[in-house]
């Protein structure tokens, strides 16, 4: 066990390293950050390098991934759960509709980000917060429909027969009973559909310009020809990671079921 | 499997007992198609509408010079046969499904071992772990390249400690070093994510069955291939389809260490794309190429499941 024990803390340092080094860069000063050969620990911890993006309002872009993330989340969740209820209680579409539901989760974002931005141009919905809500719901859909649907046929259909006798209403029942039972899975997935949104490129790359820019995209601008911008890279790159690691370890117990789209039962 | 929880008796519409007497309402009625109805809308939006609108452009002619709208057949179709630079992407993006995939899939297994029985602080290991997973791909890229710079890069410092003399390695131009420096990245953020379901998997599995192969004296990798592969399997199948899509899909690793360099060198499909559409505003060559890709992968996908036949 001891050896195992040397061999785990090892294999863990290692993957954190890179983690390590990105957070370290962004609380050197810059001739730390250029000092040959590399500083593996500052003089000092300063924060000078969060200041400048808080100044400068490139801070703004996490703000702007919040928003984003969130609302696209709540949509994806309650109309995504509404159609997770039908198809797990009624079938409805059959085998072809949920199979046609998840394959639209396989389609590459790079094939339908080119005509999703000759659509967004006729609908002015470029660089426009709407328009990224709209594209990372529906992105989004097909996920939350495949986890909730797993969830809600867990459900025992007793409590949702009697509510029926009782006079509820279908939508009544889907809304005071089934919503309640499945709050352990909308949560799980919940998380998974923000931390998508929250860390996608591509069609944030193509779709935003200044307005709504997200942080992942912020992050690339710093990136010049001959030099790049190492402590706004590190400092951007931590302030946009961190809520993530925070949100991701105090949810750990629902991660396995999530990021394997329920294969693994939890 | 399907069958799993379906409302038997009254799916369509009519209740039980003595409110089955009083006609139903509409909502009631039409209840199951009103509640798909939403997430329908928005993906026929996101999803169909544009590609049948792609469809049109491609058989079009659209460049950035051109707003030529009249009909041109299949000629895009063709230009995408005899295109060097498209398969030479397609077969790029292969070389990194095919590297990255079956080593992620080894070291997670071997990690997911290693971390199987007792070990002090487990939790927290595990919970460290995972962290790579969640990081932002193109920030994984960004720090790699940060990491992978050949003079302020602790990388070619710790080889230089190895070797003994300062190393310059160009890891992000060198024609030599550019795959290795990818999938290092590549590699490093998905390990984790296999891991982790190979991890739930295996302590999943029948412990009697164990016990049984190692009373029959069975060894290690015997008992591997007869009982814990068939048990992992519908799980292990899963990852490995998730990380199969995902690789095919690659562009913000790439794009942030080496944006498809040096030349074109490791440009993905989806890198490949990027440029023909973003860049030289090939508007409809681009759709064609999108619309392709999309009828590959779907074909692709649906032999795969078929072949699988993961539980639905």
């Amino acid at each position: 066990m001891a050896v195992r024990f040397v061999v785990a803390a090892l294999v863990t340092v290692l993957f954190l390293f890179p983690i390590y080094w990105l957070a370290i860069i962004s609380f050197k000063t810059p001739d730390e950050i250029f000092a040959y050969p590399p500083v593996w620990w500052p003089e000092q911890i300063q924060f000078a390098n969060y200041a400048v993006l808080f100044k400068d309002g490139d801070a703004v872009t996490v703000w702007n991934s919040l928003v984003i993330a969130s609302i696209s989340t709540v949509f994806a969740m309650v109309i995504g759960t509404m159609c997770a209820y039908s198809i797990a209680r009624f079938r409805t579409g059959g085998n072809l509709f949920s199979d046609w539901l998840l394959s639209n989760r396989m389609i590459p974002p790079i094939v339908i980000v080119f005509p999703v931005f000759l659509l967004f141009v006729e609908l002015g919905l470029v660089d426009s917060f709407v328009g990224l809500i709209l594209l990372y719901t529906a992105f989004n859909l097909p996920y939350v429909v495949w986890m909730m649907r797993g969830y809600i046929q867990d459900i025992p259909l007793e409590l949702e027969e009697s509510a029926l006798v009782d006079g509820c209403t279908r939508w009544q029942v889907f809304v005071r009973v089934v919503w309640p039972m499945a709050r352990g899975g909308l949560f799980a997935t919940a998380v998974f559909t923000f931390v998508f949104a929250w860390n996608e490129f591509i069609f944030a790359l193509v779709l935003t310009r200044s307005e709504v820019t997200t942080f992942p995209v912020q992050v690339t601008h710093y990136f010049g020809g001959q030099s790049n911008f190492w402590a706004k890279i590190a400092a951007m790159s931590v302030l946009g990671t961190v809520p993530i690691f925070i949100a991701v370890t105090l949810l750990q117990r629902f991660l396995v079921r999530g990021i394997s789209l329920g294969a693994v039962k939890g | 499997m399907t069958d799993r929880g379906a409302m038997r008796g009254f799916s369509d519409g009519r209740r039980t007992g003595a409110a089955g007497a009083r006609a139903t309402p509409f909502v009631d009625r039409n209840f199951k198609y009103l509640m798909i109805f939403p997430a329908v809308a928005v993906i026929l939006f996101i999803g169909l509408f544009p590609v049948i609108h792609t469809l049109m452009i491609s058989v079009q002619n659209l460049t950035m010079l051109d707003e030529d709208t009249s009909f041109h057949g299949l000629v895009h179709y063709g230009r995408l046969l005899s295109d060097g630079r498209f398969w030479e992407a397609i077969g790029h993006t292969l070389i990194f499904v095919v590297v990255a995939l079956p080593t992620e899939l080894v070291l997670g297994l071997a990690l997911a071992y290693l971390f199987l029985d007792r070990l002090p602080g487990k939790q927290v290991f595990v919970a460290l772990l995972v962290l790579p997973v969640v990081v932002s791909p193109v920030i994984a890229g960004a720090t790699w390249r940060l990491l992978f710079d050949q003079r302020y890069g602790p990388i070619n410092q710790v080889i230089g400690w190895f070797a003994g003399e300062d190393v310059t390695i160009l890891w992000t131009v060198d024609p030599a070093f550019v795959y290795p420096a990818i999938l290092i990245a590549e590699i490093w953020q998905w390990t984790p994510f296999m891991f982790l379901l190979l991890l739930a998997a295996l302590s999943n599995v029948d412990q009697s069955q164990l016990e049984a192969a190692e009373i029959d004296g069975a060894s290690f990798w015997r008992t591997f291939f007869k009982v814990v592969l068939p048990a992992i399997w519908p799980v292990m199948a899963i990852a490995v389809l998730i990380r199969a899509l995902d690789l095919f899909r690659l562009f913000d690793v790439v794009w942030a260490l080496t944006r498809g360099g040096p030349g074109t060198l490791t440009e993905t499909f989806s890198i490949y794309a990027y440029v023909q559409g973003f860049q030289q505003f090939e508007t409809s060559y681009t759709a064609a190429m999108s619309l392709v890709v999309i009828i590959l992968l779907a074909i692709t996908v649906t032999l795969v499941l078929r072949r699988m036949e993961i539980d639905r």
